[in-house]
């Protein structure tokens, strides 16, 4: 046994190197080279700007343009990151400071228990229950409410059906809301406590601490958890299969049906029938794969940098 | 007479942390079976100078060595050394207690089953090793226990026994009771003293008491360089340099 | 003036502390009511048929998803199978190997942004992968697609908690003389093992609640099916499925397949946090 021990250490680094190397790097560039391969027929009939800013999505014609589904998921996301970034804050706050901490342990379950539902759950719930309520009840009422404003009321215009921008980035918020407020409530909780009583003993109120040291303290925090929500909720696929609509427009309104790459990807994959109608739809995987790697790794680099400011 | 005596020889030692010098110029003979202590003040350079004696700088990037150590005929400094098999004859305690998470039977017995001991063989030198480092009658009957159920200063002894049971020729000791009470801290003290019996034995310590009790030869080091080393003794009623003195008599460190 | 100041800070401070109150009062609002359907409609419509039968014909109220069920665990396991070691590999030598180099450094953090890529991707290169050369969907490639989300996932955990694991435990092990391989086998997995544990319970869970990377790799089986060559139903995809169809039936199979699987993937949760409190407990006996 002795004797093996050295052979067993050269093999065991370069066997587990192997692995990391293919995780870290293979594995991505795999991805990337199988999706590019297989977007090649939409690569060349469409070229680049043609596709991302073509509205045209015509599988009939085989006329293939992205910018409905583009359009869809960014517009989605950054309501659904509107929407949930200041309750996810609201709810770190109350975690952190706010609540005596028998409620603590329950808050805190209850935002795991809601990370913990699978994104199908979501959007069948969404579906059958909350698309219906929308459609009968919240959206006439926004729309007789909202609808004289001038501005504002031309997005709630359309015929309310429950299935559209409004219900979708709802349901895409209420999904992100348990990751983000994690996020800022493990940040907050980094804080060091000499550097609250510090403020507190000049005589700052509660807000005041928040608002003034501990958000700044955690800024880069916050900030990184944010982008990194926008990356995991552009692809959300499920609860957009449910809500949106799958509808390949520019919505108009808040009450439109729309779409975006998930749902095209999640609803077309088993209707393509020619192959350039199947490369398109690589071609879409394609963008979707760059877009939310792009994003990522700004989330990850703005982390590291503003950690490194703040360490020094 | 002298010459013979000596287990290590540590010669013109420099030794960088990356473009950092922490050690110059290191001239030291270590003695067989006497207890050697380095002494000296925070950032001298005795820990930096322990770890080379068992290359465990080599875990570390952007670490060099330049000269010469001597042990057993040959320079451990050199490319070509088994560092598995220079370890297995030098051995090291640590400041914490860091036993491993396994029984306390197994924690000793580790060093020995990397070599290959099994059987009876195995069980009679774990014994042994606990009766040599005094713990024998507190584990005996709780072997198959996890090694976590010991008190911090029984965790230590575990250590000590677990590098003993190996049977090096010499021990480090990297301020080992510095974590621990003063009666813990008594016992290994005892323990050192009767281990030099058997192993060579060279302490890094911050306590000068310390050093005064249990070691036979003292060396004092200051910022990177071995000021004086003799007989402890003599180190510490008629030291021959002045920053020595200084030291001893609590002027500084 | 002083006081006015004061008491409008002194507002301010109610205000928004109550804000605050009803942020985490609108988290609950959408837990409770979701949970709360779930719950009713799942035991609703929970039946003993539900396990025993596969798909009965659409618009007949007869049949249940047995072969969902089945077809589901096949998956899973599947998957794990090939993802977890990998994970485990990977994440070793992150830990183990390279922390000192600028490369492997790197590569971590890109299997930090592959835990957060959208699921459905992995779903389109094993349907490049696989179902175009096997000219049909097939179980294989589902399994392969959610392997491609474990082994990021498990990679990062058992990274995390490697690198818990004190340097002086292994300093130790190293001057007894043994190897790196017998150091991780030995001290660093052993220490680390409850919360790797963790990380994979976790892994697990979170995979089986995906749809998108099946949707055409295993896509569908309206029968029990033990081929991984072949399409094989899954639980997921066939809530999709059931509830996208007009028959009320299928709703109702949808909300009690709904329900178990929920309820599974919140009892993986609960035992892994189990182990996170009380494996420690057991680590550090006093």
């Amino acid at each position: 046994m002795f004797q093996k021990s050295p052979y067993i250490e050269t093999f065991t680094r370069y066997f587990l190197g192997f692995w990391a190397v293919f995780t870290g790097f293979i594995f991505p560039l795999i991805i990337f080279l199988i999706l590019f391969y297989e977007s090649r027929l939409a690569i060349q009939k469409f070229g680049f700007l043609q596709f991302l800013t073509s509205t045209s999505w015509d599988p009939v014609r085989e006329s293939f343009g992205a910018l409905p589904m583009i359009a869809g998921t960014l517009i989605s996301t950054f309501i659904a990151i509107i929407i949930a970034a200041p309750i996810s804050i609201g709810i770190a706050i109350f975690i952190t400071e706010l609540a005596p901490s028998w409620l603590k342990g329950f808050v805190i379950t209850c935002v795991e228990l809601l990370a913990a539902i699978p994104s199908i759950i979501y959007g069948m719930w969404g579906f059958l229950i909350l698309a219906e309520v929308m459609r009968n009840k919240v959206e006439p009422f926004l729309q007789t409410v909202l609808g004289p404003i001038p501005l504002i009321g031309k997005l709630f215009s359309g015929v309310p059906t429950g299935v559209d921008v409004l219900t979708t980035s709802l349901v895409l918020s209420i999904m992100i809301i348990p990751f983000m407020a994690s996020v800022v409530k493990d940040a907050f909780n980094l804080v060091p406590s000499v550097m609250k009583e510090s403020a507190y003993g000049l005589g700052a109120t509660k807000w005041e601490v928040i608002k003034d040291v501990v958000i700044p303290y955690t800024a880069s925090g916050i900030a990184g958890g944010l982008i990194l929500s926008t990356g995991r909720a552009l692809g959300e696929t499920m609860a957009v299969a449910f809500l949106a609509g799958n509808v390949p427009q520019i919505p108009k309104s808040l009450l439109e049906p729309f779409t975006t790459i998930t749902v095209a990807l999640a609803n077309q994959f088993t209707e393509a029938d020619t192959p350039l109608y199947l490369s398109s739809l690589f071609y879409l995987s394609l963008i979707l794969f760059i877009i939310s790697f792009i994003i990522l790794i700004l989330a990850k680099l703005m982390v590291l940098r503003l950690e490194k400011r703040w360490k020094k | 007479m002298q010459e013979r005596n000596i287990e290590i020889e540590v010669r013109n030692l420099n030794f960088y942390y990356g473009k950092e010098k922490a050690l110059k110029n290191i001239n030291l003979k270590v003695f067989k079976k006497k207890v050697t202590a380095l002494i000296g003040p925070s950032g001298c350079g005795k820990t930096t100078l322990l770890r080379c004696l068992n290359r465990m700088h080599d875990l570390y990037v952007g670490n060099k060595y330049e000269g010469e150590i001597i042990f057993e005929g040959k320079n451990i400094l050199d490319k070509n050394i088994d560092l598995i098999d220079l370890r297995s004859k030098i051995g090291m305690v640590f400041q914490k207690p860091t036993p491993f998470p396994m029984s306390i039977f197994d924690n000793v017995a580790y060093g020995l089953k990397l070599k290959g001991v099994k059987g009876t063989e195995l069980k009679d030198r774990v014994e042994k090793a606990l009766k040599d480092a005094a713990l024998w009658d507190e584990v005996k009957d709780r072997l198959k226990e996890s090694a976590f159920s010991l008190s911090g200063g029984q965790q230590q002894r575990l250590c000590i026994a677990r590098a003993i049971a190996v049977e090096p020729k010499v021990i480090l000791f990297d301020e080992p009771t510095s974590a621990l009470d003063p009666i813990s801290t008594a016992k290994i003290e005892d323990l050192i003293v009767q281990l030099k019996l058997k192993v060579t034995i060279v302490i890094v310590t911050h306590n000068m008491q310390q050093a005064a009790r249990i070691s036979d030869y003292t060396a004092f080091m200051y910022l990177g360089e071995l000021i004086e080393v003799g007989p402890t003794e003599k180190i510490f009623t008629n030291p021959e340099k002045k920053l020595t003195e200084d030291y001893i008599t609590g002027r500084f460190g | 003036m002083e006081k006015i100041r004061q008491l409008k800070r002194k507002f301010l401070n109610k205000l928004m502390l109550f804000l605050s109150l009803l942020a985490a009062l609108y988290g609950l609002f959408w837990l409770f009511w979701i949970l709360g359907v779930l719950c009713f409609n799942g035991f609703k419509y929970l039946s003993i048929e539900l396990f025993t039968q596969d798909a009965g014909p659409p618009g007949l109220n007869i049949g249940g998803l047995r072969h969902a069920f089945v077809g589901h665990l096949i998956i899973t396991i599947l998957s794990t199978i090939i993802g977890i070691p990998i994970g485990l590999f990977a994440g070793i030598y992150y830990a183990e190997y390279g922390r000192n180099s600028k490369f492997f450094y790197v590569l971590k953090n890109i299997t930090d942004v592959m835990v957060s890529t959208p699921s459905i991707i992995m779903g389109a290169v094993m349907y490049a992968l696989l179902v175009i050369p096997l000219k049909h969907f097939n179980a294989l490639a589902g399994a392969l697609a959610l392997a491609m989300l474990m082994v990021p996932v498990i990679c990062v955990t058992t990274y995390e908690m490697l690198i818990l694991v004190p340097f002086t435990l292994r300093e130790a092990a190293y001057a007894l003389g043994a190897y790196k391989w017998q150091i991780i086998k030995d001290i660093v997995l052993r220490s680390a093992k409850v919360g790797i544990l963790t990380g994979i319970i976790l892994g697990v869970a979170r995979i089986s609640g995906e749809t998108a990377p099946l949707l055409f790799t295993a896509f569908s089986n309206n029968y029990l099916s033990f081929d991984i060559f072949k399409p094989m139903a899954s639980l997921t995809v066939t809530i999709f499925n059931y509830t996208m169809s007009p028959y009320e039936y299928w709703h109702n199979q949808a909300w009690a397949a709904s329900f178990c699987l929920t309820f599974f993937i919140l009892i993986l949760s609960l035992i892994a946090k189990f182990l996170i409190h009380y494996g420690n407990i057991f680590k550090n006996k006093r």
